[in-house]
């Protein structure tokens, strides 16, 4: 397959997955706040965090306020993690490679980029029930993406370079919600325990849609540990970074046909080493080194694996 | 309102022959449609757009800052070819094509047609389509012409005229595929009633096309579409037709001449391409031989082509046909080449670098239109009738510092079909692209794109100046 055509596709997946997640982001935010007592003034600051574009929305935006917030994330054109952004990407992903991914793939991100453009241009997001509505939507049509994608696209070469994209930006965007609910945390050590904190925990269980499944596998309570544990660790919840970085594995296996466990290039051995840490790393010991020290760690590594991706497949130069 | 109220006046009508009296072979359509009533009509109209622009069908347009991609707008009264009509345009298109083909072999080796002194040389030499890098080529089976799209029109009268020949890169027949399979779902019950002959077959033929151009020894050639990449107008397209036929589309930085061969990057490393179907025009394929700016090419391509190791649909230096002047000789071409009589006409050119011929149109500007010989899509044209007096002195002016860029032909009327406008059934104008290969037969694709001009009253019909298209419907006999 053409080294241009696997990175449109691989994008295509990241950017999609990248929109869902702002969406995430920003609808448990609201709903949150529609929870919390006075005490708890506007935690919108956290949320831009996360992104990791804190700087950018500081200078573009000046203080976090919801509707700020909600305006940058979701619809600014000039801002290219916005979900808008994101959808232009994917889009324009897709474009170049419509002879590739099935019409039915390139309908659906198609007529969600309509969607969002068409309320980006229409200024309807004045009341609360619009808004959540809307990210309702993007998380709706994000899904219907990757479900057609796996009902109507070959699993071949294409089909696993795309999952390896969606699946990537999955666990960091994972790791990334996890590590804001760390920083939320420090300054209000006496909350801890309290029933605030634990709306906070159930919040960001619902942002990952992990509130259920976590119930499910026998999480009574919703303690800290055991949050992070499922989030970073389970080794079946989808969302979870153990998860996505067995599955994207899987695919990066598919693709060269190394046998899983062994490696012969250098992005197998990276990707390797990041699972096999999953696989024998325990809560405790994550606790021990920090959360956010870990999740931080656990983010850059991830990188090193895209760009290794980046590097192996699709950079790739004819010996003069 | 009914259908037999329609009036199409003082024009030739491709479905009526006077008010209230349908030509035979659209008889079925137009009592379907009267059934139906109007408001139907144009619901399943709307729903047509719909389907379009969910699949995506659409078009950039250069001048468009924003870069926004639109449908081409669709208008769901198709055009009807009666078997008799299109048993002549097959053969006259046939002729023609095969006509082309010898001369551009011949001027690009012995130049015979030259030398007869057919066609003055210095015409041929000065069109700006003439690659002298091309000289002594010999395409595979000396095809040089595998795709055109040749441009045809009716006048007032019923005569069909030739209006261009398309060799280069010709687009559209995207839109007659997905044309007509919105008409499909749009009209069934008409479809099941009249015979149409079917175009769907148009993917299949082009790909044996390009496969005949791949040496015989190999058993399983990679054919590629070689596009300049989704900013194009005409990208959809390219997706499409690489998508029918299941090969490759890729763009030049996907290409690399390495070991004597011309190779794409993929994911395995480099792998060897045999045969392209290049929709970029000749200019920009190789900047080390020819525009040395294009980013869209490939370096060291042509040195490959020459050697035989690759196969360009269609060849290098077949742009030279497209020149309006080397158009005006075609008949000509015909009779010297094939030692026959032209089945399809010209429309009467006059050549701007014959004194006698200048003079003529610069005293009738106002009733000529004056094109360009080097451009296409109705850039750099000027309608006498519809211009201002400076518009009109403004082009005089060109004719007069550079006679041999410009042609005139009179303002022909074009034939219309009746069209939906504002919730009302209009006469537009409309000409017609058939799609021919040649292969080891020559394939006219039944049927073409009927471009119409929906802007009341306009005779352009390019897509890039606020035409539509409809689906174009050939009858079996």
């Amino acid at each position: 397959m053409l080294s241009r055509v696997a990175d449109s596709i691989y994008w295509l997946n990241r950017y999609v997955e990248r929109a869902e997640n702002v969406a995430r982001f920003v609808e448990v935010n609201l709903n949150l706040l529609l929870d919390s007592p006075n005490v708890m003034t506007q935690q919108w600051e956290p949320i831009i965090l996360t992104t990791g574009d804190l700087a950018l929305f500081r200078k573009r935006h000046g203080e976090a306020t919801a509707e700020k917030v909600v305006q940058f994330l979701s619809f600014d054109a000039a801002y290219p993690n916005s979900i808008v952004s994101c959808l232009r990407a994917a889009r324009e992903n897709a474009r170049s490679i419509r002879e590739v991914i099935s019409s039915e793939m390139w309908q659906q991100v198609n007529s969600f980029y309509l969607m969002v453009t068409d309320v980006a241009n229409s200024g309807s997001l004045q009341d609360l029930a619009a808004v959540l509505k809307f990210f309702d939507e993007v998380k709706l049509q994000s899904h219907l993406f990757a479900g057609v994608m796996d009902a109507t696209m070959t699993h071949n070469e294409g089909w696993h370079f795309g999952q390896i994209g969606r699946l990537i930006e999955r666990a960091d965007k994972t790791a990334r919600i996890l590590d804001v609910k760390y920083y939320i945390l420090l300054p209000s050590v006496n909350y801890v325990g309290s029933t605030l904190d634990e709306l906070q925990w159930m919040a960001l269980l619902k942002s990952a849609s992990a509130y259920e499944m976590y119930r499910k596998q026998g999480g009574h309570r919703i303690s800290p540990n055991q949050v992070a544990s499922f989030l970073i660790l389970d080794t079946e919840f989808p969302r979870s970074v153990r998860y996505c970085i067995l599955e994207a594995e899987r695919s990066l296996h598919h693709i060269t046909g190394t046998p899983i466990g062994s490696w012969r290039i250098p992005v197998e051995r990276t990707m390797g080493r990041v699972r096999a840490d999953l696989d024998y790393i325990t809560i405790e010991e994550i606790f021990e080194i920090g959360l956010h020290e870990y999740l931080d760690g656990l983010q850059s590594r991830m990188n090193e694996v895209g760009d290794k991706i980046f590097e192996t497949f699709f950079a790739l130069q004819p010996v003069a | 309102m009914n259908f037999n109220d329609y009036d199409p006046g003082n024009f030739y009508d491709e479905l009526f022959i006077r008010q209230g009296e349908p030509r035979t072979e659209a008889i079925p359509l137009i009592n379907r449609l009267n059934s139906l009533g109007m408001p139907e009509v144009l619901r399943r109209q709307q729903a047509a757009q719909i389907a379009l622009f969910k699949l995506g069908v659409t078009f950039n347009v250069y001048s468009d800052d924003q870069g926004t991609e639109r449908i081409l707008p669709f208008d769901i009264i198709p055009r009807i070819v009666s078997a008799d009509d299109w048993e002549i345009l097959e053969r006259g298109l046939k002729q023609r094509i095969h006509a082309l083909n010898l001369f551009l072999a011949d001027i690009y080796s012995a130049q015979k047609i030259l030398k007869d002194k057919i066609i003055p040389a210095e015409i041929v030499f000065s069109a700006s389509g003439f690659l002298k890098p091309c000289m002594g080529l010999e395409p595979p089976e000396g095809i040089w012409c595998h795709i055109t799209g040749t441009d045809l029109v009716r006048d007032r009268d019923g005569q069909w005229y030739v209006l261009e020949d398309n060799l280069r890169c010709p687009s559209g027949v995207s839109y007659v595929l997905e044309n007509r399979r919105v008409m499909k779902s749009t009209f069934p019950l008409v479809f099941d009633t009249m015979q149409i002959q079917p175009v769907e077959e148009y993917p299949s033929q082009l790909l044996e096309t390009l496969l005949n151009l791949a040496p015989a020894h190999l058993i399983d050639p990679t054919v590629v579409v070689l596009s300049p990449g989704i900013y194009n107008s005409a990208y959809f397209e390219h997706s499409y037709l690489a998508q029918q036929m299941g090969v490759q589309l890729v763009e030049g930085r996907d290409l690399v001449v390495a070991d004597g061969f011309l190779q794409m990057r993929t994911t395995r490393g480099l792998q060897r391409v045999d045969v392209i179907y290049r929709r970029i025009d000749d200019d920009f394929i190789d900047p080390t031989v020819f525009r040395a700016d294009s980013m869209l090419g490939v370096p060291g391509l042509m040195e490959v082509y020459r050697a035989g190791r690759v196969a360009i649909a269609n060849a290098l230096g077949t742009g030279v046909a497209d020149d309006k002047v080397i158009y005006s000789y075609v008949p000509a071409m015909i009779r010297y080449y094939l030692n026959e009589e032209p089945i399809l006409a010209n429309v009467p050119t006059y050549l701007c670098w014959e004194p006698s011929q200048q003079a003529h149109v610069l005293a009738n500007l106002d009733q000529l239109v004056v094109k360009s010989a080097g451009e296409s899509g109705g850039y750099g044209m000027l309608i006498g009738p519809h211009a201002t007096q400076a518009e009109r002195d403004a082009f005089a002016e060109k004719i007069k510092t550079f006679p041999r860029n410009y042609i005139a032909q009179p303002t022909l009327c074009l034939s219309r079909v009746p069209s939906l406008i504002e919730g009302n059934f209009e006469g537009c104008h409309v000409d017609l692209r058939p799609y021919i290969l040649y292969s080891k037969q020559i394939f006219v694709n039944p049927g073409g794109l009927t471009r119409v001009a929906l802007r009341r009253g306009s005779l352009v019909v390019n897509s890039s100046q606020g035409g539509g298209s409809k689906d174009t419907w050939v009858v079996c006999k």
